[in-house]
């Protein structure tokens, strides 16, 4: 696919690793927000392809993964309700709340159905006025657009049989926890493509002065993520810390106005858990008052479940880089990729899944016969 | 966090007074909702994720990028040093 | 009999008697159950030979090994892009036989039915089962249809089972994969994982993407005809080729390595799973397989294939090493190394 093969060309890869190699003279720890870009980084093995003293920590960008166990688990319940078809992004059915999850709660009986866009929704409720259609409203500020149309749309077509379960999460608040913590070991970040390319790079200006580190905007192909890499280690080795825009092709300086103007419109900041990590101030969005009758959980009365979130939980403390997976009491026990009691477990690619599969299937413990290196 | 991939749009219309397009992804194609590019045109390249168009893809930055690639290469052969 | 009092009975007995959905009785095995296979089954099952209706088929077989496989098949929608359950469900089971190396010669066909089935979606699937049995060169002997209530099943289901015989001299199944073998993939990846999720409700997309649905035991006939001693073959069904290789590794107690840039994916296939986030070699396949051959029969086999018209486009990807038993590794497009695992479930799109 044009502006996605380009940007796969394993000799230009070669050259940018050779690069990084280059510049790099010190160890340096770099978090990449996204789990979009994780997910790059370890298809593509980019972290076995770098220097050994460039440490990638994944960061906590993954939506689904950083729901709140509170918030699942209302999903769980209107998703059991008889009059209900609760919509969501496939990636969210798996993702257990405390004694569930929805591809559960739909072999019991509940009508859960994945959808490819929170538009899908809506048209199932204009479908089945006389159903109840809740859509599941997770997601960045990438997606929060398209939910924000949703529910414009429901409200403009007087589709009263509509609603939304919105747990929206926000990237720089949770930059600004991980570097703001004591004893964070992250030198720099490479910063969400496709999130800026709604909010623009410009977010991310006050969080370089306020912590002096660097914050690479970055894509999601190979050559994007090695990019970004190396303009973190160029930024790093010169003592340098600015916002650089390594995804220009997508993103600018002031985003997608029209879409910052609807998220405007539809939600406003709130406080917000963050599964295993706690909560983050003024890191989500909730639905604005005068949306406020589309809300799912006032309208099926679960805003009342409260799930605290696990106490032995250290995702924190592995996101900041402070400990290994395996250093917390919980890993392995407890907490395991079936039974995940933080964000990191949640998501296949989180470090502390990663960690838990790794040790089962080790690449670097098996070894390999010698293979040419490809270069050009 | 967000998958979106580039996708050429082919058609553009109106739903009720909202813009949409069909988008073609190599051989795939897909109604999505245009209602935050409201310039994207038939023939531009625009950035989707869950049905809707949240960015046009810059094909001038998207070649200078490359080029900067490029270069990377031919200066890291001239000088030797593309073993690490 | 009863038939002097049968009120249909009076009625003109024309073909399954003008009902054009399917009701309970022709699962009841009464009239309406005789005129489904008279009317419907058998003259669509019968190559004009021989048949006399029994509880049992009869099948002359000479002496050897008889390879027997069974398959259920739910697929939704019942018909999609390039085919439809009737024809997936005799290709699946002949593709099971040929997995062994055999060549099919007798299947059955069971169908649970919902109420309200239009006889025309039946019919169709029927007639598919028939040119699909036909162009792999089996007959299908024996049959049976229930009929559950509305709502008690997703249109309809099919079951076909299948005899095989095995020739003389060919041992194919995974305890054979042996490091050194060399894994060869008979074409493009994807397409009927695609082909079936662009008409799924919440996903529907434009696509020209068809089932790759076909009988393979043509091909295997002529791979084993040019080289017999084909260690492993499995078709890469549910779960894509990830999954036979992931399987083969555990089972065998060997490692596998393969190269991700020699997996052929079709573009539009490649741009489906980039924008529903899905991993193509998860993706399931109706008309591909996998071998694993020792280097000394590559060559004929490769051979082979490439003159068989559903092996036009077969490749080496990868070959069995000694290291790492029951674990599956890639090398992917920039040359590093990953593990591969087979995911926990149905693959679901992401957006993350």
């Amino acid at each position: 696919m044009k502006y996605l093969d380009e940007f796969n060309d394993p000799g230009l890869a070669a050259s940018l690793l050779g690069e990084i190699a280059a510049v790099t003279t010190r160890p340096w720890t770099i978090m990449e927000v996204c789990g979009g870009q994780t997910h790059s980084i370890i298809r593509n093995g980019i972290d076995q392809l770098l220097p050994d003293t460039i440490e990638l920590v994944h960061g906590p960008g993954c939506p689904v993964c950083v729901t709140p166990l509170n918030i699942i688990d209302q999903a769980l319940s209107i998703a059991a309700l008889p009059e209900v078809i609760f919509c969501s992004f496939g990636d969210m059915l798996r993702v257990p709340g405390s004694g569930s999850d929805l591809l559960r709660v739909r072999s019991e009986g509940g009508d859960v159905r994945a959808v490819y866009s929170p538009l899908d929704a809506v048209k199932l409720a204009a479908d089945h006025p006389e159903r109840q259609v809740v859509f599941f409203a997770v997601g960045f500020e990438t997606t929060a657009p398209a939910n924000a149309m949703a529910v414009h749309l429901a409200e403009q077509r007087g589709l009263d049989n509509f609603s939304v379960l919105v747990s929206h999460v926000l990237v720089p608040p949770a930059i600004e926890a991980i570097a703001s913590s004591q004893g964070s070991r992250i030198d720099g970040f490479l910063a969400a493509g496709h999130v800026c390319s709604v909010m623009g790079t410009r977010q991310y200006e006050p969080l370089v002065e306020r912590f002096s580190v660097p914050i690479v905007v970055t894509g999601f192909e190979p050559l994007d993520v090695l990019d970004g890499i190396r303009r973190v280690v160029v930024q790093l080795e010169s003592g340098q810390a600015r916002v650089e825009n390594a995804y220009p092709r997508v993103v600018t300086e002031q985003g997608n106005v029209t879409a910052q103007q609807m998220l405007d419109e539809v939600f406003d900041v709130c406080d917000r858990n963050w599964r295993g990590i706690g909560e983050i101030p003024r890191s989500g969005w909730r639905l604005a008052d005068r949306y406020a009758r589309f809300d799912a959980a006032a309208r099926f009365a679960v805003d009342g479940i409260d799930t605290p979130e696990s106490g032995r939980c250290r995702s924190g403390d592995v996101l900041r880089g402070l400990i290994k997976p395996s250093e917390c009491a919980a890993f392995g026990v407890e907490c395991t990729p079936r039974t995940p009691l933080g964000a990191p477990m949640v998501s296949s690619e989180g470090a502390c899944a990663a960690y838990h599969q790794y040790r089962r299937l080790s690449v670097d413990e098996i070894s390999m016969p010698p293979t040419s290196n490809h270069r050009g | 966090m967000c998958l979106a991939v580039p996708g050429r749009i082919t058609e553009v219309w109106n739903d009720r007074g909202t813009p949409m397009a069909t988008i073609s992804f190599d051989g795939i194609e897909k109604e999505i909702c245009l209602v935050y590019l409201p310039a994207a045109a038939v023939g531009d390249y625009a950035i989707v994720h869950a049905g809707f168009a949240i960015s046009q893809v810059d094909p001038e930055q998207a070649r200078v990028t490359l080029q900067t690639f490029a270069e990377l290469g031919l200066l890291a052969d001239e000088l030797g040093s593309t073993e690490p | 009999m009863a038939d002097a009092r049968d009120v249909d009975g009076w009625t003109c007995p024309v073909p399954l008697r003008g009902h054009d959905r399917i009701v309970m009785g022709h699962g009841g095995g009464g009239k309406l159950s005789s005129e489904l296979i008279e009317h419907l089954f058998v003259p669509a099952f019968n190559d004009g030979a021989r048949i006399e209706l029994h509880d049992a088929a009869t099948v002359p077989v000479a002496t050897g090994r008889l390879a027997f496989a069974t398959d259920s098949y739910v697929v939704r929608p019942l018909f999609f892009a390039g085919g439809c359950i009737g024809d997936l469900a005799v290709n699946g089971t002949v593709n099971d036989l040929a997995m062994s190396g055999a060549q099919p010669i007798a299947m059955s066909a069971g169908f649970i039915l919902e109420e309200g089935l239009p006889m025309a979606t039946l019919a169709a699937v029927v007639e598919a089962m028939a040119m699909a049995a036909a162009t792999a060169g089996v007959q299908i002997v024996t049959g049976d249809t229930k009929v559950v209530g509305v709502g008690q099943a997703d249109g309809m289901y099919v079951n076909t089972a299948g005899i095989g015989m095995i020739p003389e001299h060919v041992d194919i199944r995974p305890g054979r994969a042996r490091p050194g073998d060399v894994v060869i993939l008979s074409g493009p990846i994807g397409e009927h994982g695609v082909a079936v999720l662009s008409t799924r409700e919440g996903f529907e997309f434009g696509t020209d993407v068809r089932t790759d649905s076909a009988a393979l035991n043509g091909l295997v006939g002529d791979m084993i005809a040019a080289f017999a001693d084909i260690h492993v073959l499995r078709d890469a069904t549910r779960g894509g080729v990830t999954a036979v290789l992931c399987e083969i590794a555990a089972s065998a107690q060997l490692g596998i390595e393969f190269d991700e840039r020699a997996i052929p994916i079709p573009p539009a296939v490649a741009a489906a799973c980039s924008f529903l986030g899905l991993d193509a070699m998860h993706i399931a396949n109706e008309g591909k397989l996998v071998a694993f051959v020792p280097p000394r029969g590559v060559d004929d086999v490769m051979d082979a294939m490439h003159r068989h018209d559903l092996g036009r486009e077969a490749c080496v990807i990868g070959r069995v090493v000694a290291d790492h038993p029951g674990t599956v590794v890639a090398r992917t497009a920039l040359g590093a190394l990953r593990v591969v695992d087979v995911p926990l479930g149905e693959q679901l799109p992401r957006i993350c």
